[in-house]
C-alpha cells in the first residue's frame, strides 16, 4: 500500500471484506435440496421467547430467506435460503438488532448420534423392565406353577429383543476391551447380564421356579440411565464449545495471475498463491508479505502481547491477526504444513507421550471383576462338592453374579460426574468428559499461560484523568476511525460526550505508525512518538511501545500509556489455588520482562520466553517427575502443553485448537473459574469414593447371603434397586456441599481488594 | 385365570403404543429445543419446525473435534 492514497485502499478493503464474508457464508452452508441452502449461526445472546420472534420475523423478511428457525436451548439459528441468489445478509441483520452471530459448522457436528441411540435403548429398556417387573411381582406374590410358567414365557418374549437391543452397547464395548486383553466396567456387566439371561431362559424351558429376567433387564435400565446422562453432559459441553466464535479462517481471497479474485477454502491454498488479506483478518497460512504494511497481533500464536509492525518481505505465521492495513501476501506453505499443522503434530506427540489415564470406574472394575468372578466360581465348586447338584450350584453361582453386578459402579460414578458437570455449567465452565473431572481432582500444580489467560491481551489506557481533556477528546475523535487495539482502548476509556469533531478534512491510517488527521492546514498525528513528533527522536519518557503521543504539526500535545489488561479475579484465583495446596507457575512465550513483572506481583515462579515445544516439554518433564499438572492456556502455542498436561483448561477466547484440546473451557471472564473447577472436581472425587465404599459395603453384606443360597429373584431386585437409589441420592449431595463451601468461602474473597495489576508495555 | 388372556396383551399393547409414541417424538425432533418450546407456546404465529437433514458425508477438519475424547 502506498501512503499517499490510503482512503481508496480502505474502501477497497471494505468491499473485499464484504465479499469474503459472502463467500465464507457460502462455504459454511450446505445444500439441502429443492434449490435451498442451509446456514447455521450461533447466536449466544438469545435468551427468551421475545428474541425468538424478533429474530425469526426479521430474518424471514429478508429477500431469499425461505425459513429461519431459532433453537433456544442451543442458542442457534438455522436459516434456509434459496441458492439461486447471493447469501442473504444474515449476520449483518442480526448485528443491527444487537445480536452477535457467527457461522457454525453444522455439518461437522451432525455425526454424533450416540445420545439418540442411548435414549432409544433407554426407552426400550424402560418399557421391558416395567412390564417384566409387573409380571415378576405377581410371580413373587405366589402365582400357581402354570401361571408362573406362562409369565416366564411372556417375560422371555419381551426380554429377548430388549436384551439384544439395549445390551449391545455394553456387549460391544466389553468385547472390544477383551480383544485387547483388558477389562473395563462393561466386562463384568456383560457377563452378569448374559449369564442371568441364559439361566432364566434355561429355567423357563424347564419350568423352573426362578427366572432372573427382571434382574437382567433392570440392570441394563439402570446402567443405561448412567451412560445416557454421561453422554448428554458431554454433548452439552461440546455444543456449547462448538458454538463459540471460530478464530481460524475458513478460506482466503486469492488473487489469480489474470487479476481475477476467487475465494478458496483453506485446504485448496497452495504455496505460491497470492492472497489478499484485509485488516481484521487472520492469516490463513504461513506466508510472506508482498505489498502493504500492517500491525500484526501475534498473541494467539506466540503469546506476545504487543502488536508487531510488519511490512513487505516480513514472514507471517498462520493464525496471526492483521490489525490495521490491507496486505497482499504470498503463501509459503499449504495449510497442512503451516504453523497450525506443526502445533497439531506436536499435540499428537504429546498425546502419545502421556500415560493413558484409566478412569476410576475402570480401575475399580479391574480389581472388582476378578474378585466377583472368583467368588462365583468358588461358590459353584463349593455347592457341587457339598450337594452334588450341578443345577442348584449353577443357580446360586449366577445369583452371586447378579447380586454383585456393578450397578453402583456403573451408575454412581457417572451420576456424581453429571451432577458436577451441571454445577460447573451453571458457573460457565464446560466439562468435556467425566475422566477430565477425575484428573482435575488429582492435580498438584497449576501452570498458567500469560497473554490471553492471566491477561486479556487487550490494552487499557492508564492515567486517563491526568490527560488534558481537550487533547484527549481530539485523540478520541481521531482514534474512532481506526480498528487498532490502542485506538479502541482510547475510545473505550473516554467517558462522557465527545464534542462534534471540528471539520476534519481527512483521517488516514499509517500501519505501523499511527493515524494522521487533517483539519484545514493543521496536521494532527496520533501514533508512535518517533513518527508523530517533528524531532523524529523520541524523548526519554515516551520511548516505550506501550505509549503513543498526539501531536499538532509535529508539536507534542499529549501522551497516552497503555497496559495489558488483567483478567478479573487473577489475584483471588491464585490465592485460592494456593490455599487449596496447589503450586502455581507462569509459562509464557512473551518477553521475559513483561512476564517477570506479572509473576512477581502474583508471587509465583515464571518461565519465559518459552517456545511451544519447550512448553510441552516442560509440562511433560513435570509429569514425568510425578507432579500432576493443570495447564491453563489459550494460544495456539499452548495447545501441545494443554495436551501434555494431566488436565487442561482454556478460556472461551482461546484459539480453536486450544479450545478443542482442553478438558474444560470456561466462558466467564474471571479466572476464579479455575479454583471453582478444582473445588468441584475434588468434591466430586470425595463423593465418588463414598459411593464406591457404599457399593463395596453393600456387596460385603449381599455376597455371603448369595453364596449361602438365600437369594431369590425378589431379594435380588430389591437389593439392586436399593443400592442404586442410595448411590444416586449420595451423588445429588454434591449440590449442597457446593453451596456450603461457597458461603464459607465468599466473605474472605470479597474482602480482598479487587486491585487490577497493571502490566507495563515493552522495551 | 382366563382374564389374563386378554388383560396381559392389552397391558403390553398399551405399553408398546407408549414406547412407539416416544420413539416417534424423539425422531421427529420434539426434544431438540425444550427451552424454545416453552417460549413458543405463548406465540400467536404459525410455527413450522425445520425438518432435520442428515448429512451424507461429514468432512470434519483436522484439529476440530475433541482429540482426547477420540483417543480414550
Amino acid at each position: 500500500m502506498t501512503c499517499c492514497a490510503p482512503s481508496v485502499e480502505f474502501a477497497d478493503a471494505r468491499f473485499d471484506r464484504h465479499r469474503a464474508r459472502n463467500d465464507e457464508m457460502l462455504l459454511a452452508s450446505h445444500d439441502v435440496g429443492e434449490g435451498l441452502r442451509q446456514t447455521d449461526l450461533s447466536v449466544p445472546t438469545i435468551h427468551c421467547g421475545g428474541c425468538i420472534q424478533k429474530i425469526e420475523s426479521t430474518l424471514d423478511a429478508l429477500p431469499g430467506v425461505e425459513q429461519a428457525r431459532v433453537n433456544l436451548s442451543t442458542k442457534r439459528v438455522t436459516i434456509r435460503w434459496r441458492a439461486d441468489g447471493a447469501p442473504p445478509p444474515l449476520i449483518e441483520s442480526l448485528s443491527r438488532m444487537g445480536y452477535e452471530a457467527h457461522l457454525y459448522d453444522a455439518v461437522a457436528d451432525s455425526k454424533d448420534d450416540t445420545v439418540a441411540k442411548l435414549v432409544r435403548a433407554l426407552a426400550v429398556a424402560g418399557f421391558a423392565a416395567s412390564n417384566i417387573m409387573l409380571l415378576s411381582v405377581s410371580i413373587w406374590s405366589g402365582a400357581e406353577p402354570a401361571t408362573r410358567d406362562l409369565f416366564h414365557w411372556i417375560s422371555a418374549v419381551i426380554a429377548v429383543p430388549a436384551v439384544v437391543y439395549c445390551g449391545r452397547i455394553f456387549f460391544g464395548s466389553a468385547w472390544q476391551s477383551l480383544r485387547h486383553g483388558q477389562t473395563n466396567m462393561d466386562v463384568p456387566i456383560s457377563i452378569g447380564v448374559l449369564l442371568a439371561f441364559g439361566l432364566s431362559l434355561y429355567e423357563t424351558f424347564n419350568r423352573g421356579p426362578h427366572a432372573y429376567f427382571d434382574a437382567s433387564i433392570t440392570l441394563l435400565f439402570f446402567l443405561l440411565i448412567g451412560r445416557t446422562l454421561d453422554h448428554m453432559m458431554r454433548e452439552r459441553a461440546r455444543v456449547a464449545v462448538k458454538g463459540l466464535a471460530r478464530l481460524a479462517p475458513r478460506g482466503a481471497l486469492i488473487l489469480q495471475p489474470d487479476g481475477a479474485q476467487i475465494y478458496l477454502p483453506l485446504s485448496e491454498i497452495r504455496p505460491g498463491m497470492t492472497i489478499l488479506l484485509t485488516a481484521g483478518d487472520r492469516v490463513p497460512v504461513d506466508c510472506r508479505i508482498l505489498k502493504g504494511q500492517s500491525d500484526i497481533d501475534c498473541s494467539l500464536v506466540s503469546g506476545e502481547s504487543i502488536p508487531q509492525t510488519a511490512g513487505a518481505g516480513s514472514l507471517l505465521q498462520a493464525g496471526t491477526l492483521s490489525l490495521t492495513g490491507p496486505l497482499t501476501i504470498v503463501a509459503t506453505a499449504a495449510a497442512k504444513d503451516s504453523f497450525l499443522a506443526e502445533m497439531i503434530q506436536m499435540m499428537e506427540a504429546a498425546e502419545s507421550g502421556r500415560s493413558t489415564y484409566r478412569r476410576i470406574a475402570d480401575r475399580a472394575a479391574r480389581l472388582y471383576a476378578p474378585v466377583v468372578h472368583v467368588a462365583a466360581v468358588v461358590t459353584f465348586i463349593g455347592w457341587v462338592a457339598a450337594t452334588g447338584d450341578v443345577h442348584r450350584a449353577l443357580t446360586i453361582a449366577i445369583a452371586v453374579l447378579i447380586i454383585t453386578c456393578p450397578c453402583a459402579l456403573g451408575l454412581a460414578v457417572p451420576m456424581v460426574q453429571v451432577v458436577a458437570a451441571r454445577r460447573l455449567f451453571e458457573q460457565g465452565i464446560m466439562l468435556k468428559d467425566g475422566g477430565a473431572l477425575e484428573r482435575l481432582a488429582e492435580v498438584e500444580t497449576v501452570v498458567f499461560d500469560k497473554t490471553g489467560t492471566l491477561t486479556l491481551g487487550e490494552p487499557r489506557l492508564v492515567d486517563a484523568s491526568t490527560i488534558a481533556p481537550d487533547a484527549f477528546e481530539l485523540a478520541v475523535v481521531i482514534a474512532s476511525h481506526s480498528q487498532h487495539p490502542y485506538s479502541r482502548a482510547l475510545v473505550a476509556a473516554h467517558q462522557g460526550p465527545v464534542r462534534s469533531p471540528t471539520s476534519m478534512t481527512s483521517v488516514s491510517e499509517y500501519p505501523g505508525s499511527g493515524l494522521e488527521a487533517r483539519i484545514g492546514p493543521t496536521v494532527h498525528r496520533l501514533g508512535r512518538p518517533e513518527w508523530a513528533l517533528a524531532g523524529g527522536e523520541a524523548s526519554h519518557s515516551v520511548s516505550e511501545m506501550g505509549t503513543i503521543v498526539l501531536s499538532k504539526n509535529g508539536q507534542y500535545l499529549a501522551t497516552f500509556q497503555f497496559v495489558d489488561r488483567l483478567r478479573s479475579g487473577v489475584h483471588e484465583a491464585v490465592a485460592a489455588l494456593a490455599k487449596d495446596g496447589l503450586a502455581v507457575e507462569v509459562l509464557s512465550g512473551d518477553r521475559e520482562e513483561a512476564v517477570r513483572r506479572l509473576a512477581s506481583a502474583l508471587g509465583v515462579p515464571h518461565y519465559s520466553p518459552v517456545s511451544p515445544a519447550d512448553k510441552a516439554t516442560h509440562i511433560a518433564s513435570m509429569e514425568a517427575s510425578g507432579r500432576k499438572v493443570l495447564m491453563v492456556g489459550d494460544g495456539l502455542n499452548d495447545a501441545p502443553a494443554l495436551v501434555a498436561a494431566h488436565a487442561s483448561m482454556a478460556p472461551a477466547s482461546a484459539a480453536d485448537v486450544g479450545r478443542n484440546a482442553a478438558d474444560l473451557v470456561f466462558l466467564s471472564e474471571s479466572l476464579l473459574s479455575v479454583p471453582q473447577a478444582v473445588t468441584v472436581a475434588r468434591n466430586a472425587r470425595r463423593l465418588v469414593r463414598e459411593n464406591l465404599i457404599i457399593a463395596v459395603g453393600y456387596n460385603a453384606i449381599a455376597m455371603p447371603v448369595a453364596i449361602l443360597g438365600y437369594v431369590t429373584p425378589l431379594i435380588a431386585a430389591v437389593a439392586m434397586s436399593l443400592s442404586s437409589l442410595i448411590v444416586v441420592a449420595n451423588a445429588l449431595r454434591l449440590g449442597d456441599s457446593r453451596r456450603r463451601n461457597q458461603h464459607k468461602g465468599d466473605s474472605p474473597k470479597r474482602s480482598l481488594p479487587s486491585s487490577r495489576f497493571a502490566l507495563e508495555g515493552r522495551k | 385365570m382366563t382374564d389374563f388372556f386378554y388383560l396381559i396383551p392389552i397391558a403390553l399393547a398399551l405399553g408398546a403404543v407408549g414406547l412407539a409414541a416416544f420413539l416417534w417424538s424423539l425422531k421427529s425432533g420434539q426434544y431438540e429445543d425444550l427451552d424454545g418450546a416453552a417460549a413458543r407456546i405463548l406465540s400467536n404465529e404459525d410455527d413450522n419446525p425445520i425438518v432435520k437433514v442428515r448429512q451424507p458425508n461429514p468432512a470434519p477438519e483436522k484439529g476440530e473435534g475433541f482429540g482426547k475424547e477420540l483417543k480414550q
